[in-house]
């Protein structure tokens, strides 16, 4: 099982996530000015402020030339997990619904929030076993511009489609988002975005390991479905 | 060199430099200066750049110890951690910029202090943050201030991806029209990638890296611009560097590729004073000269004068020097980051700064002019004859129950939760941070091998004022029980001295005496100075700020996952008080808020019993007999228990020694920790943890959640 991480100028949590990835998997950094996935089993866009943000959050980045192959990776199916800014550039471009907002105290906020599974049967949450008593992770939130935002109607069907995979716990929600959303993935289900960094909640010292639920799930989804 | 000698006698001293300081360039030079010239003198010679009423004094600044690796004179010092690898860090002040524009003068003071760690090779790994405002409950422009440095601070370090992993603001009517931001960056480096200013091997190229030089930053060379150089409205610009963080992450990913790949003979950042200062360090540190072609340099502005090239602060700039068969492989790692880099010129045999324009020659100075013939002026330090600081305006009468006491010290501005703050930052990225503002007395990183680092960052200027030898030592003595109470032991510190105009007999005594007192407690520890920065002029027409120095200090534990907690954290420890302990109520949070003025003698230090007081810290906590560990500082032990049990969520039960005064200060000395009682055998017990309540016998019981909540509504009612 490999991972790439994806490294564009302003990247900042690249490292934190290849490390992580590394906990589960192998995984490489990519450049954003190739065009070369490296073979990798799944893709990670990882946080920072690519492009400093200029523009608006990650609208820069979703021209990246690695981008196109990333994309071509998204539709033949293959695992492609958003995180914070990663999050953003994919909502940019297009493989994620719904877009981010700037928080409602217009401030960057860092916080442990606790996140709450919706769905347990997903390449990105399945690690967890569907029923346990605390399907609950606690994770760090950090940013400036993480509102999920989507027209009522959207979000409706978003729900109904089972696209929203990890919720707020009452009381958590850092930034407004609407109905509490923390991450959602695609139609297809192998592209999810999250705002919360799972990469910084996979080590005793840091205070939770509960991130590496997410890690864990894309290596059982692949090994099970790519790799078998 | 064309401008009449009259008109240049007229322009030193708009430059700020005295008609004795002029004489002496004469003298030195052999001739008179030409315009360039002197802007460049005047700004190498200004107190910022040459230190002329600090450089003696900080001779006495023990600079010697085992760990060191880089100390002072380079961009940051470094100790050894360990395993090869190296800490470099230093702190910075950048307080006029701020107090003039607070966002983009806190965020300019953190890109400053990362390329100065970054200069000497290391990777920035944390950023602390010492701030000073006036009071914020009376002043609208200290609440704005603090609310657009703590923005700036968080726009750079969050955006450029380094962890703020603590800090100190603090709050007195004296820092009203002076705020201060003083910015501490740490760095990680292998030793051998450790490098130098030293600019060497004449016939080498000089490489500028980084954004374009703008006309941003002509901080002292602006009252040239508005004499007789500049016309119009260029001399209008706002002084004021503007701080770019994207830029910054390049060049730094970009700086230390071309160190890894051993593409550079040394590197320097671009800060005060510009190509000048950087290019004069350079040279100087290496005995070379260097040539400069300001025709080659990228300019943001067209036609800017030679005078503004040499002195722009544009920021997000490092200079280089690299051997010619190396240029060709450093422009391509540069192109790959999307980083300018121009070469600009070449080190030479000789002594000579010399910077052409359009084919002509616009400078020519001998390097030991620009940097070693800067006078050096022996302050004449005389004690205040009056009081210096009028008194605080009383928050308490003085009839309080002491519970009401202890609430209104949780609630105050300078003891309040500083979540408001801290949560504007980042303090994770890069995966190394063990302990977060809050959780701990210090902040705890965790290195490869699986120690760790801790670092603080303290000062308290209200008890220098009181009494600048023995406050200034409580400072470095806070410093080092806030890493005892992680486990670690202190490698080295750095400081920054934020004090007034120092051609002030009563301001050089202060900094004299804070000065002596920072000496006596390093050596008292064993603790060297790596590097520092002195901020003076700090004044306003109503007088001085309270003398601050700030002193960051950085220290070791051999285990990261046994680095110390403050919270308390079972039911059933026992609490003990460890260390002797003559607290006084002069120069206390309490004495402020019931209106007393800064006055007053401190408490003396003795410094084996404080040494053994930490000793027993650090082992109970590394052995992990300890399961928390709190110093005692503002506030007293009533506010040091109050912490413990905020931060657990658990409350206690104690009784204090006959006499000791609850709210009474000695920062540095005395700590409140806890354990199973099995293992505080030898301890002085005085309570257990327990309830929900922190009660102290004879004198209070409270609810914790009405202590949290007094804590946590402190600053956020306002920020």
């Amino acid at each position: 099982m490999k991972f790439g991480i994806v490294r564009f100028p302003g990247s900042c949590d690249d490292i934190d996530a290849l490390q992580a990835a590394t906990r589960v998997g192998e995984a490489v950094l990519l450049w954003h000015a190739d065009h070369d996935l490296q073979g990798v089993d799944a893709v990670i866009v990882p946080g920072g402020f690519s492009y400093g943000d200029y523009l608006r959050a990650g609208a820069i980045a979703r021209f990246a030339p690695v981008m196109a192959q990333v994309e071509e990776f998204a539709r033949e199916g293959g695992l492609v997990l958003g995180i914070c800014n990663g999050f953003q550039v994919l909502c940019e471009a297009h493989l994620l619904p719904g877009a981010l907002l700037p928080n409602v105290s217009l401030k960057f906020v860092f916080r442990q929030v606790e996140l709450e599974i919706v769905r347990a049967d997903t390449p990105f949450t399945r690690a967890r076993i569907p029923g346990a008593p605390t399907p609950r992770l606690s994770i760090p939130v950090k940013h400036t511009t993480g509102r999920f935002y989507a027209p009522e109607d959207e979000l409706d069907r978003l729900e109904a489609a089972g696209q929203v995979l990890l919720r707020y716990a009452p009381g958590h929600n850092p930034n407004g988002s609407l109905r509490d959303i923390a991450g959602v993935c695609n139609e297809l289900g192998n592209v999810f975005g999250l705002m919360p960094h799972p990469e910084h909640a996979v080590d005793p010292l840091s205070g939770s390991t509960d991130g590496l639920t997410i890690f864990d799930s894309m290596r059982a989804h692949v090994e099970q479905h790519v790799l078998a | 060199m064309s401008s009449s000698t009259s008109s240049l006698e007229a322009r030193h001293r708009q430059l700020g430099l005295t008609d004795d300081e002029y004489a002496r360039i004469l003298d030195r030079l052999g001739r008179t200066p030409g315009d360039v010239e002197l802007a460049m003198l005047s700004l190498m010679w200004s107190e910022h750049c040459g230190y002329k009423h600090s450089r003696r004094l900080l001779r006495r600044l023990p600079t010697e110890g085992r760990h060191l690796l880089l100390g002072p004179g380079e961009n940051a010092g470094a100790v050894d951690v360990g395993d090869g690898l190296a800490v470099a860090f230093k702190v910075e002040s950048h307080n006029h910029p701020s107090a003039v524009e607070p966002f983009q003068g806190a965020a300019t003071g953190v890109g400053g202090i990362l390329r100065d760690v970054f200069a000497v090779g290391a990777r920035p790994i944390a950023v602390l943050d010492s701030l000073r405002f006036g009071e914020p409950l009376d002043s609208p422009r200290s609440r704005y201030l603090l609310e657009r440095a703590v923005a700036g601070i968080g726009h750079y370090g969050n955006s450029i991806g380094v962890p703020t992993v603590g800090g100190e603001i603090y709050f007195e009517q004296s820092y009203e029209q002076n705020c201060l931001i003083n910015a501490m960056c740490l760095g990680l480096a292998p030793h051998e990638r450790l490098i130098r200013s030293a600019a060497a091997g004449p016939g080498n190229v000089v490489v500028l890296l980084g954004a374009l030089t703008g006309r941003d930053g002509i901080g002292g060379a602006s009252v040239l611009a508005s004499a007789e150089l500049g016309e119009g409205d260029e001399a209008k610009r706002p002084s004021v560097q503007i701080g770019d963080p994207f830029t910054e992450k390049k060049l730094l990913e970009c700086c230390l590729e071309l160190l890894d790949r051993e593409l550079l003979v040394s590197l320097q950042d671009l800060g005060a004073a510009g190509l000048t200062s950087a290019a004069s360090e350079m040279a100087a540190s290496g005995g070379v000269g260097i040539t400069l072609d300001l025709c080659q340099i990228p300019l943001r502005e067209v036609d800017m004068e030679p005078f503004e090239i040499m002195v722009s602060e544009s920021q997000e700039r490092m200079l280089c020097v690299a051997r010619p068969e190396c240029v060709g492989e450093l422009l391509a790692v540069c192109e790959r980051w999307e980083v300018l880099a121009t070469t600009i010129g070449g080190v030479t045999d000789g002594d000579a700064l010399q910077v052409l324009h359009r084919g002509s020659v616009v400078a020519d100075l001998p390097v030991s002019v620009l940097i070693d013939d800067c006078p050096l002026y022996d302050l004449r330090p005389e004690p205040p004859s009056s009081e210096l600081y009028s008194p605080p305006e009383a928050v308490l009468g003085g009839g309080e129950s002491p519970a009401e006491t202890l609430l209104a010290l949780l609630r105050s501005p300078n003891l309040a939760s500083r979540r408001p703050v801290f949560e504007q930052y980042d303090p994770i990225v890069q995966s190394r941070t063990v302990r977060r503002p809050d959780e701990a007395d210090a902040a705890v990183l965790a290195l490869p091998d699986g120690s760790a680092i801790a670092v603080s960052i303290d000062g308290n200027g209200r008890r220098v004022a009181c009494d600048p030898r023995r406050g200034a030592a409580e400072a470095v003595y806070e410093c080092a029980a806030n890493l005892a109470c992680v486990g670690a032991e202190p490698l080295g510190l750095t400081n920054c001295l934020n004090f007034g105009n120092p051609e002030k007999p009563h301001v050089a005594w202060q900094l004299t005496e804070a000065v002596e007192g920072l000496a006596e407690a390093c050596e008292a520890l064993g603790v060297p100075v790596v590097g520092g920065n002195v901020s003076l002029y700090n004044e306003a027409p109503s007088g001085p700020i309270f003398p601050t120095p700030v002193v960051g200090m950085v220290g070791r534990l051999p285990d990261a996952t046994r680095a110390g907690r403050l919270g308390f954290a079972a039911e059933g420890d026992a609490i003990a008080l460890v260390g002797a302990f003559e607290p006084s109520a002069a120069g206390s949070e309490l004495s402020k808020l019931r209106g007393y003025a800064p006055v007053g003698e401190l408490p003396i230090v003795d410094a084996q019993t404080l040494r053994s007081a930490h000793a027993a810290v650090r082992s109970g906590i590394r052995s992990g007999a300890l399961r928390s560990a709190h110093d005692i500082a503002e506030g007293g032990v009533a506010v040091a228990l109050a912490e413990c049990c905020i931060a657990g969520g658990l409350g206690a039960s104690v009784r204090l020694p006959d006499g000791l005064d609850p709210f009474a200060e000695a920062p540095g000395r005395a700590f409140i920790v806890a354990g199973p009682p099995a293992a505080l055998e030898g301890f002085a017990v005085i309570g257990q943890v327990g309830g929900d309540t922190l009660a102290i016998a004879g004198l209070l019981e409270v609810d914790v959640s009405e202590l949290t909540s007094a804590r946590e509504r402190g600053l956020a009612e306002w920020v």
